[in-house]
C-alpha cells in the first residue's frame, strides 16, 4: 500500500509513491539519493538528520515523509549556490575547522543556519544552548561555536 | 580565496592549512558506508538476544523465511565450520599460562552471553521486511543468572559464562618489581591509598557502524564496504582467521568514516556474517546499525576497578606505586581487548614521574556485557587517572601544592627507562606545566575562588600531568609482548608524468584530516603545490598494505612511511637529474622542488624529472628503471611519548550538585606539528570526550538482570555544546628523536588528561565541605549525595 507524495526539495518539485511508514530522512536518502542528510540515532537526539522544512530546522528522522507533503524542503545539498559558492555557514565551518569526520556536519550546518536566522546576534551561551540538539563527537564544539559566530557576522550583513 | 592560496611551498609544513576534505563534507557529498548502494542490494537485520545470559533451547526460522520480502535467514547452525572471531593479542598470565580465550562465535552457538549478542541474520528486500520477518523468529531461551561487574564475576559461585574460562577469569597479569615495591613501602614516611572506578563508556561515534557486502560470481571476488579504521587488518582477520577466504579475492573499503575513537578498529560479527551470507544469497547485503544497536553491540571502553597505593618520603618524593586493577572484558574478547588493561595501561603508570619502583597486577574478567576494547586513549586514560588522582590525593594529605609535588618528581633526564618497561626518548614536563599554569592564570585562582564563594559556589582547580605511549609500535617489541600482528605502516608515493602526486597510505582518516596533513608533508618535501597532491586511504584494492589508525599513530608511523617513500622518490630523481644535467649523482641537491648541480645554476624542476621518468628518451635505462612510484614500510623503533599538563577549573553548586566546567587549559608536547589547526581540533575533541567521561557519561547494566539501562542517547549522556566551555590550547615542542618527522601524536591526549584534571578540580572544590571521595561521572546526583553524606558525617 503506497501513498502519493509531492513536495519541493532543494527548489525542485518531486513526487513519489512511498510506503506510508517511510520517514522523511529515508525518503531523502533512499528515494531521492540525497545522502548528505545522515542518520546518527533513533531517538531524535543527535540532529545529524536536520533539514529545513518550510524554513525551519526539523529532524528528518522524526517526521514521516507524508508529513512533509506539499512543503518546501532544503537539505545540505541545496545550500551551495549554482556557481559552487558555499553558504556563509558552510564557509565558516571550513574556515574555523568546525568539522572533523563530517558526519554530524550537514545537520549541524542546517541547525546553525536556523539558529542564526532566529538569533542574529547570538552570543556564545545562546549558540551553545541552541546547538544542544545536535551532537558532535569530534570537535568538542569549540570550533563549531566559532564558526557559527563567524557566519552570523557575515549573514547579518 | 582561502588560506591555502597564500601558503608558500616551503612553508606548507607547520601551517594551519584548511582541510582538503571539507568541501565534500560540507556539501553533503561525503560517501559514508550507508551512502553507498549497489544494484539488487538486500538489507540485513540482526535479531539479538534480549537476555544477558541464556541457553538457546531452539530457534525456529520457518515462518520468518516465509515472511514477505525475505531473501534468507541465517543462524549459528548455518555457520558451522566458520571460526570464531580472533583476539589479536595473547597475554601470558602470572601463572605462565596463556590467557583463557573462549570462542567468540559470529552468530550465537547454543548460548547467548550478553544483551545484544547476535542470534540470527535476516536478509530481505527492504529493512522493513527484514524487521517484520525477525519478529517471526521464535527463539526459546533458558535464562541463566547474569553477572555484569568484573568484581562480581570473580566471586566464588558467580554464574559461569564460558566453559573455557573457569571462574570467569581471562588472566591475571603483572608488571614490575613486587619485592622492590614492598621494600619501598616498608620505609615510606607517608602512604596514600585510593580506590577508584574508571567508568564504563560507550564510544558513540556519530556514524553508527555500517557495512555493505557483495560477492561477485564473475570474478569470484568479495567487496566489503565497512565503517572501519583499518581495512587491511579487517580483511586479514576475516579471511585468514574466520571465513578462510582467499585474501587476494577480498577487497575491503572503508570510505568516509564518521568517527571511530577505537570502536571501528575491530572485526565485528555483523560484517563477518554478511560476507558469509552474500555468497549464499548472491546479492549485495547492506546493514547500518541503529543507535540502540550500537549501544548494545559496539565494543565499549574503560570499566576498571582499581586500588592504588603511593609511597612517599617526607619531602613528597615518590618511592613506589602499587596498583591492583580488575578489568571487565565483557562477554567475549574483542580484537585488542586483552592488551588494553595490560600493555597499554600498566606500562604508563610511571606517568611523568621518576617513581623508582612500580608494581601492577591486573585481573581481567568475563561478564555478561558487550565486549570491552580500546576507546580513545585505550588504557592510557585509565593509567593517567590512577596516577594523577593519587598524586592529587597525596599532595592534599601532605600539604604540598599540586604543582610542587609534581615538580619534585618530574623526570628530567632523557632517555629515561621507567620501571614499567617503557623508555621515554624525550620530554620537558616543567615546560608544559609552567605554560599551562600561565595560560590558566593559576595565580588568579584564589581571587576567582573567593568571588565564586560570594555567589555561593564552590570553585576548584585540578591538574593532570599526563603521558601516553603512542606511535604503535615496534613490531618486535609488540611481538615479544604477545601481539599477533605487525604494527608498521605502509606508504606509497606515486608521481604522475605531469608531476602531480597521489599518496596511498595505510593509515585511515575518519576525522583526523590526513588528506590535508599528509598532503602537506608531500607538498613540502617535494616542493609541489598542495593542490597537486591527493591522499588515498581506506581501500585494500588501492593501497599496498596498512595497519590503520589507532593509538595516535598515523602521523608518527603512517607519516614516517610516506617520508621514507618520498626519500626514495628524491633519491631516484637525483639519479635522473644527474643524467640529464651530466653531473655526478653526489653533486645533485634537491631543494624547493628543484634538482640542482651543487654550486651552479644548472637545475631541473621536479615536474621535468617526473616527465622524464615516464618518457625516458634521454634516460639512464641501463641503471634506472622508468617511472616514479615508490613504496615504503616503516616500523618504528620505539613508542612516542606525547605529554603535557591539563588544568581544569570547575564550579560546583552545592545545593544541586551541578558541576560546571568554567575553564579548561591544555598545554601539550606532541613533538613537531604539521598542521596546528588540525592538532588543536584533535585536542578540543579529546578534551570534550574526557570531560564527557568525568561529567556525564556512564554505561550502566542492571546488576541483576544484565539489561543495558543506558541504551540510547536519551539515557546515556554525551556531552552537548552547552556542557563544555571553549578551551585554551597551547603546545610546546620536544621533537620525537626516532622518527623522521619528529612527531609524537595528538589524537588521544585530550581524552587522557581531561578526566583526571576535571575530577581533581571537583575534589578541590568539594574539599571544604569534607567530600573525600567521588567516582566519575560527577553527575549532579552523585555530587549532591556526596555533599549530603559528608554533612551527615561532619
Amino acid at each position: 500500500m503506497a501513498v502519493s507524495l509531492a513536495m519541493t526539495v532543494n527548489g525542485k518539485p518531486v513526487d513519489a509513491e512511498v510506503d506510508p511508514r517511510t520517514l522523511l530522512v529515508d525518503f531523502l536518502r533512499n528515494h531521492l539519493g540525497l545522502t548528505g542528510t545522515h542518520v546518527g540515532c533513533d531517538t531524535a537526539q543527535c540532529g545529524a538528520c536536520t533539514v529545513h522544512v518550510d524554513g525551519s530546522a526539523v529532524k528528518a528522522c522524526n517526521v514521516l515523509a507524508v508529513q512533509a507533503q506539499g512543503t518546501n524542503v532544503l537539505t545540505i545539498e541545496g545550500l551551495i549556490a549554482e556557481d559552487g559558492t558555499m553558504h556563509p555557514m558552510q564557509a565558516a565551518f571550513r574556515d574555523c575547522h568546525g568539522l572533523q569526520c563530517g558526519f554530524c556536519t550537514p545537520g549541524m550546518v542546517m541547525s546553525a543556519i536556523d539558529l542564526v536566522n532566529r538569533h542574529p546576534g547570538a552570543d556564545e551561551a545562546t549558540i551553545r544552548a541552541e546547538l544542544e540538539g545536535n551532537l558532535c563527537r569530534c570537535t568538542g564544539y569549540h570550533n563549531i561555536v566559532k564558526a557559527v559566530r563567524q557566519a552570523a557576522a557575515v549573514m547579518g550583513k | 580565496m582561502g588560506a591555502n592560496d597564500t601558503a608558500t611551498l616551503a612553508s606548507v609544513i607547520g601551517q594551519a592549512v584548511l582541510r582538503k576534505e571539507d568541501a565534500r563534507f560540507l556539501t553533503g557529498a561525503g560517501q559514508y558506508t550507508d551512502d553507498v548502494s549497489m544494484p539488487r542490494q538486500t538489507y540485513a537485520y540482526f535479531l539479538r538476544s534480549p537476555h544477558a545470559h541464556a541457553n538457546i533451547a531452539s530457534i525456529d526460522v520457518v515462518k520468518a523465511k516465509q515472511s514477505p520480502g525475505v531473501v534468507d535467514v541465517f543462524t549459528g547452525a548455518d555457520l558451522q565450520g566458520v571460526n570464531g572471531l580472533p583476539c589479536g593479542w595473547l597475554i601470558t598470565g602470572t601463572d605462565g599460562k596463556p590467557m583463557n580465550e573462549p570462542p567468540h562465535p559470529v552468530l550465537a552457538q547454543g548460548k547467548v552471553r550478553y544483551v545484544g549478542d547476535a542470534v540470527a541474520l535476516v536478509i530481505a528486500e527492504s529493512l522493513a521486511h527484514a524487521k517484520d520477518a525477525a519478529e517471526q523468529i521464535v527463539v526459546e531461551y533458558d535464562v541463566l543468572p547474569a553477572v555484569v561487574q568484573s568484581p562480581d564475576a570473580l566471586q566464588n559461585g558467580a554464574p559461569q559464562i564460558h566453559e573455557q574460562a573457569p571462574g570467569n577469569k581471562c588472566y591475571t597479569w603483572a608488571l614490575g618489581d613486587k619485592a622492590a615495591v614492598d621494600a619501598a613501602f616498608a620505609k615510606a614516611s607517608h602512604v596514600t591509598k585510593i580506590d577508584i572506578v574508571n567508568n564504563r563508556l560507550v564510544p558513540n561515534a556519530i556514524e553508527p557502524r555500517a557495512a555493505l557486502a557483495n560477492y561477485d560470481r564473475a570474478s569470484d571476488e568479495y567487496t566489503l564496504y565497512v565503517a572501519n579504521q583499518n581495512p587491511h587488518v579487517e580483511r586479514l582477520l576475516m579471511t585468514a582467521f574466520v571465513l578462510g577466504l582467499p585474501e587476494h579475492k577480498v577487497r575491503v573499503i572503508a570510505p568516509d568514516v564518521g568517527g571511530g575513537f577505537g570502536s571501528k578498529i575491530y572485526l565485528y560479527p555483523e560484517e563477518t556474517a554478511m560476507m558469509f551470507a552474500t555468497r549464499r544469497v548472491h546479492r549485495p547485503i547492506k546493514w547500518a546499525a541503529e543507535r540502540s544497536e550500537a549501544f548494545l553491540s559496539d565494543a565499549h571502553g574503560r570499566d576498571h576497578v582499581t586500588h592504588a597505593e603511593l609511597a612517599l618520603d617526607a619531602n613528597g618524593k615518590f618511592l613506589a606505586l602499587r596498583v591492583h586493577t580488575t578489568a571487565n572484558m565483557g562477554a567475549y574478547l574483542s580484537t585488542f581487548a586483552s592488551c588494553i588493561p595490560t600493555i597499554l595501561y600498566a606500562t604508563l603508570l610511571a606517568g611523568q614521574y621518576a617513581t623508582p619502583a612500580i608494581y601492577c597486577e591486573v585481573t581481567a574478567a568475563f561478564t555478561n556485557t558487550a565486549p570491552v576494547d580500546a576507546y580513545r586513549g585505550a588504557g592510557r586514560p585509565e593509567a593517567t587517572y590512577v596516577v594523577e588522582r593519587i598524586v592529587h590525593q597525596a599532595a592534599v594529605e601532605m600539604g604540598i601544592p599540586q604543582d610542587e609535588i609534581r615538580r619534585r618528581n618530574f623526570i628530567r633526564e632523557f632517555p629515561y627507562q621507567t620501571p614499567v618497561a617503557l623508555n621515554y626518548d624525550t620530554g620537558n614536563y616543567d615546560q608544559t606545566l609552567d605554560a599551562a599554569m600561565q595560560m590558566a592564570d593559576v595565580a588568579g585562582f584564589p581571587a576567582r575562588k573567593a568571588e565564586a564563594q560570594k555567589r555561593g559556589k564552590l570553585r576548584g582547580l585540578g591538574y593532570a600531568a599526563y603521558i601516553e605511549a603512542c606511535g604503535l609500535a615496534p613490531s618486535n617489541v609488540a611481538g615479544s609482548l604477545g601481539a599477533r600482528a605487525g604494527l608498521f605502516e605502509a606508504g606509497q608515493v606515486r608521481v604522475h608524468p605531469t608531476g602531480s602526486v597521489t599518496v596511498f597510505t595505510g593509515s585511515h582518516s575518519h576525522g583526523q584530516g590526513h588528506e590535508t596533513t599528509f598532503a602537506q608533508i608531500v607538498a613540502g618535501r617535494l616542493g609541489v603545490p598542495l593542490e597537486n597532491v591527493t591522499v588515498v586511504h581506506g581501500d585494500t584494492g588501492r593501497i599496498p598494505f596498512g595497519m590503520g589508525t589507532y593509538g595516535s599513530r598515523s602521523l608518527a608511523v603512517g607519516g614516517s612511511a610516506i617520508v621514507k617513500a618520498i626519500d626514495k622518490i628524491v633519491a631516484k630523481g637525483k639519479k635522473i637529474a644527474a643524467h640529464l644535467l651530466e653531473a655526478a649523482e653526489s653533486d645533485i641537491e634537491f631543494r624547493d622542488g628543484k634538482f640542482t648541480v651543487a654550486g651552479t645554476d644548472r637545475s631541473k624542476t621536479f615536474a621535468e624529472i617526473a616527465l622524464t621518468a615516464y618518457v625516458p628518451h634521454n634516460y639512464p635505462l641501463g641503471t634506472v628503471e622508468p617511472g616514479l612510484d615508490e613504496t615504503a614500510f616503516y616500523d618504528p623503533t620505539n613508542f612516542t611519548y606525547p605529554a603535557g599538563t591539563h588544568i581544569c577549573e570547575v564550579e560546583v553548586d552545592a545545593d544541586t550538585g551541578v558541576v560546571e566546567v568554567v575553564a579548561f587549559t591544555a598545554c601539550d608536547d606532541f613533538g613537531n606539528i604539521v598542521n596546528p589547526m588540525i592538532v588543536e581540533g584533535q585536542v578540543h575533541g579529546g578534551v570534550a570526550q574526557g570531560l564527557g567521561q568525568a561529567l556525564r557519561e556512564q554505561c550502566v547494566y542492571d546488576r541483576e538482570s544484565g539489561q543495558l539501562l543506558t541504551g540510547s542517547l536519551m539515557d546515556y549522556a554525551l556531552p552537548r555544546a552547552d556542557d563544555v566551555p571553549s578551551f585554551q590550547v597551547g603546545t610546546k615542542v620536544t621533537p620525537c628523536t626516532h622518527n623522521p618527522l619528529g612527531a609524537k601524536g595528538c589524537g588521544e591526549a585530550g581524552a587522557i588528561g581531561a578526566p583526571a584534571a576535571m575530577m581533581n578540580a571537583v575534589m578541590d572544590a568539594l574539599a571544604p565541605v569534607g567530600v573525600a571521595h567521588l567516582d566519575m561521572p560527577a553527575s549532579p546526583y552523585r555530587v549532591w549525595s556526596a555533599i549530603r553524606q559528608a554533612h551527615a558525617h561532619a
